[in-house]
């Protein structure tokens, strides 16, 4: 494992690097870690991320694995999933994280802005067809919940209801009694969490990543 | 204030004559009575209330007196009570005058009223009262500090947390050895007169007046409603910064008896500074836990739980005064440690008890004591020396500019949401001292420099308060800085709140990177499954933080749509959509539509009508011993009567029941007759 050395193949992490914006040494770290988790094969499965214990208390945990076997966030316009990923995708997935550099003009946080909000939104769509119907925001929020131990079925649903019709007054306004609200769109998405500064709020910081210490 | 201004200009000048009469004679009456107190203190000393009836043998016998005069007796209570009056009717008159108060932030005015009232009452030759220190201390500032604290913005000040430690540590001594050293540098130019103050005074007085102040920093910034990360940045600076000032004032006013500074101390200081702040937060956290583990016993008296708060905190500050902590620091960490225990346990009568009564008590500390610094301005004695005075104020300005500016340049290579220069800006030009520096000052003992201390003080204050504070306004409008957004509690927002947060823990779990999330995960997992199984009565222990937040939104919307049912007007719709609209459309079904006739709809409104009246009029009465059964308490009732009132909305615009509707939860129905009714099926 400690074989990895400081420059190995530096063509391949130029590529790298200029697609996804990280620098050198946080794709040297990245891909030890890549390297750990996989058990220094070349693609990364489902059960490697299973077997992360930290990873088991999170409640959201499975819809976060999925993310990283999920083609839409893979940046080149695929649909559907696959079954393992390479260091490539692994890091292509990451880089949605990467905090925005300080001197960028006001369309580019637009463009990161939408980058981030849509790997949520792909997040909670988990069927593909493009909305996020009352059910898949249902099953946001009672794995949300999912943790504790006294929960009524119908707090679940009833948040999410609430929810779904707070979208609904923001993105409509105004509706006759017998339209229906097919679900959210990605428009709608983004005028929804408008105010929610996420280009700042969803960030990891890689710059002081040490891999002596990891969760196993 | 609506009410207010609907009434002619006319009745509105009225009013402020009359309140403007009403004042000068309080004034009269304050100096009038000081002045009668006073001549009887001294002549009437040895005349006590009763006679000793030995003595009455040789006097002619008085007639028994019906109506007589006795200050001495209420003397105390009832000036102070006076002086509160006369600063809160002040205060309300600042408002009854729209023009004024848009322009001039409320602080000046108060110090201006005060500067008043203080010239009248030298002018009458009599003692104006000082701001004791005691009284500052211990019982102005402590309801400030309280009500800062209690309310603090956690998510917003833990996330800046590093920012605000390094500005108020490494911000505030940079401010006060550079303002120090630079004015023994100004006292030792030939002519100044000021060849007698030597450096360790100087080093002391850098330390007093290099402390941002909290009451006029909240003062100021109160009115401008600028940005969270702002107003947090320099709030926390000023509330932090108070171990540091504590350290350095008193480690400087033990050396300038003693005349040097060995290296031996210089080490003692910086584990002093670690113990008081650290001392202090310890303190204050202890009886934070000690209230939460208090509010959870407290279902069967309700009314004493705000009390309960108010000393523990007060303990908390006082305990910490005892050993010298930092007792700012103690109030803070007491108020944000026992907060989310207590809201889970005290009734929303105790909270909104509490919100209320912080907020008035800090309102009136807060006036009280900015018109007092303008009293005791034209009562102290002052020693003005121009070089002293003016050198004071430019280096304030100038070392509070180069210290922001050197500081942020090293936190923004660790932030991720850098600091612009307009941040900068506003940070600098929002340091502002107050009374905290002049009460500290007047602890001094050395008479001649004190005095020389003081009015340098004072004058920085009013530059401060008087240039800064007015101005502050405009320029934020000037140079557009992002105001505060309303904070419209929005269910989404929270839910994605909460999704971001296991999303960036999970992915730092993968990265393999112990990072900030991580951390506060541990530590919210910690706090769920020990800390609050302990200070959580009942079964809120195990709500989780979403359901809490829903519940609380659902008892706002609740209350509000009750409160303007009983206004006897019907809620106004914001948006048509409602839950038919979202709710996935089942086979096509008939849908039974019951038509009611326009009698039997009057009357089922009636009736729900007068059923949420009279819910109001069960509130209004209660003993003091117990109250009745609070209708909010129990959280069905709530809803049930929310969607009794969105029932009477629909039926007013739809003249239709929507018929499957299975989330009403069945509490209690409200019977319709049947003979009236007429089925009419709808095809569609």
């Amino acid at each position: 494992m400690g074989a990895l050395q400081s420059l190995p193949g530096q063509p391949q992490y130029a590529d790298l690097a200029e697609k996804t914006g990280f620098s050198y040494d946080q794709i040297g770290v990245l891909h030890k870690r890549f390297n750990q988790l996989s058990h220094n094969e070349e693609t990364l499965r489902r059960d490697h991320f299973n077997d992360i214990p930290d990873l088991a208390c999170n409640p959201i945990r499975s819809q976060i694995i999925e993310a990283f076997f999920d083609r839409r966030n893979f940046r080149q316009n695929g649909e559907g999933t696959v079954d393992e990923i390479g260091f490539e995708q692994f890091l292509v997935v990451m880089s949605h994280f990467k905090p925005p550099s300080l001197h960028i003009t006001d369309d580019q946080r637009e463009k990161i802005r939408k980058e981030k909000l849509r790997f949520i939104f792909n997040m909670h769509d988990t069927d593909n067809d493009g909305t996020i119907t009352l059910e898949e925001y249902r099953h946001v929020v009672e794995e949300l919940l999912s943790l504790s131990e006294t929960l009524e079925k119908n707090t679940a649903k009833s948040i999410a209801d609430a929810a779904m019709l707070e979208v609904a007054s923001i993105s409509m306004g105004h509706m006759e009694p017998d339209e229906f609200y097919e679900g959210i769109t990605f428009e709608h998405f983004l005028k929804l969490l408008a105010e929610f500064e996420i280009e700042s709020r969803m960030n990891i910081r890689f710059l002081k990543m040490d891999t002596t210490t990891l969760c196993k | 204030m609506a009410v207010l201004l609907r009434p002619p200009r006319r009745s509105c000048s009225r009013i402020t004559a009359l309140l403007v009469r009403s004042a000068c004679v309080l004034f009269l009456v304050v100096v009038c009575a000081a002045s009668a107190a006073r001549r009887d203190a001294v002549e009437g000393n040895n005349d006590t209330s009763h006679h000793p009836l030995t003595n009455s043998t040789a006097h002619k016998k008085k007639p028994f007196p019906v109506l007589s005069f006795n200050y001495d007796h209420v003397r105390k209570p009832f000036e102070i009570s006076l002086w509160i009056l006369l600063a809160l009717l002040m205060k309300l008159g600042f408002h009854i005058i729209p023009t004024v108060s848009t322009v001039v932030p409320e602080s000046c005015l108060l110090i201006f009223v005060g500067l008043l009232v203080g010239g009248i009452i030298k002018a009458i030759g009599e003692e104006a009262p000082i701001l004791d220190s005691k009284l500052f201390f211990l019982y102005l500032l402590p309801p400030i500090i309280l009500d800062a604290g209690y309310f603090l913005p956690i998510r917003a000040f833990t996330e800046n947390m590093g920012t605000i430690l390094v500005f108020a540590v490494v911000g505030t001594l940079w401010n006060a050895f550079f303002i120090g050293g630079m004015m023994y540098g100004v006292c030792q130019i030939e002519g100044a007169k000021l060849a007698d103050v030597d450096l360790l005074s100087c080093l002391l007085f850098g330390s007093i007046i290099s402390a941002v102040d909290p009451v006029a920093v909240l003062a100021v910034f109160e009115e401008i409603h600028i940005n969270e990360l702002l107003h947090i940045l320099v709030f926390g600076e000023s509330l932090l910064n108070d171990a540091v000032t504590v350290v350095l004032y008193h480690l400087f006013k033990e050396f300038s008896h003693a005349g040097t500074v060995t290296v031996v101390d210089a080490v003692l200081g910086v584990v002093c500074f670690l113990v008081v702040s650290l001392g202090g937060v310890l303190v204050g956290a202890i009886y934070g836990l000690l209230g939460a583990f208090t509010s959870r016993f407290t279902s069967h008296t309700r009314v004493i739980e705000p009390l309960f708060v108010f000393l523990y905190s007060y303990m908390a500050y006082l305990s910490a005064e005892v050993f010298h902590l930092s007792g700012i620091m103690s109030l803070i960490a007491c108020g944000v440690m026992m907060r989310p225990y207590v809201e889970a346990n005290i009734s929303h009568k105790s909270y909104t008890t509490i919100k209320y009564f912080l907020k008035m008590w800090s309102s009136v500390s807060e006036t009280l004591i900015f018109i007092f610094l303008g009293v005791s301005t034209v009562a102290g004695p002052h020693a003005w020396n121009w070089t002293f005075v003016v050198s004071t104020v430019v280096l304030c300005l100038v070392s509070r500019v180069l210290g922001v500016i050197g500081l942020t340049f090293i936190i923004n290579k660790f932030r991720i949401v850098k600091l612009t220069k307009k941040d900068q800006f506003i940070v600098a030009y929002g340091g502002l001292r107050g009374a905290i520096a002049f009460s500290l000052g007047f602890l001094l003992t050395n008479s001649e420099m004190k005095q020389l201390f003081l009015t340098a003080i004072i004058t920085v204050i009013f530059f401060t308060v008087f240039v800064q504070g007015m101005t502050i306004r405009p320029l934020v409008e000037l140079l557009a800085v992002k105001r505060k957004k309303e904070n419209k509690g929005s269910i989404n927002e929270e839910i994605h709140t909460q999704f971001l947060d296991h999303l960036l823990t999970g992915i730092e779990c993968i990265c393999g990177h112990y990072g900030h999330h991580h951390w506060k995960d541990k530590l919210n997992r910690f706090n769920k499954a020990y800390v609050k199984k302990w200070l959580i009565a009942g079964e809120r222990s195990t709500e989780p933080q979403l359901i809490s937040f829903y519940n609380k939104m659902e008892m706002k919307q609740a209350m509000m749509l009750v409160e303007s049912g009983s206004a006897a007007k019907l809620p106004t719709i914001v948006s048509s959509v409602s839950m038919q609209n979202i709710q996935p459309r089942g086979p096509a079904r008939r849908r039974a539509i019951p038509s009611i006739s326009k009698s039997r709809e009057e009357e089922i409104r009636k009736i729900l009508r007068n059923n949420l009246q009279k819910t109001r009029q069960r509130l209004r009465s209660y003993s003091r011993h117990d109250l009745m059964l609070d209708p909010f308490e129990d959280l069905s009732e709530v809803r049930f009567r929310k969607q009794r009132v969105e029932m009477e909305r629909r039926m007013s615009h739809y003249l239709t029941v929507p018929a499957n509707r299975q989330e009403t939860p069945q509490v209690r129905k409200v019977c319709f007759e049947p003979e009236h009714q007429v089925y009419t099926y709808d095809d569609s």
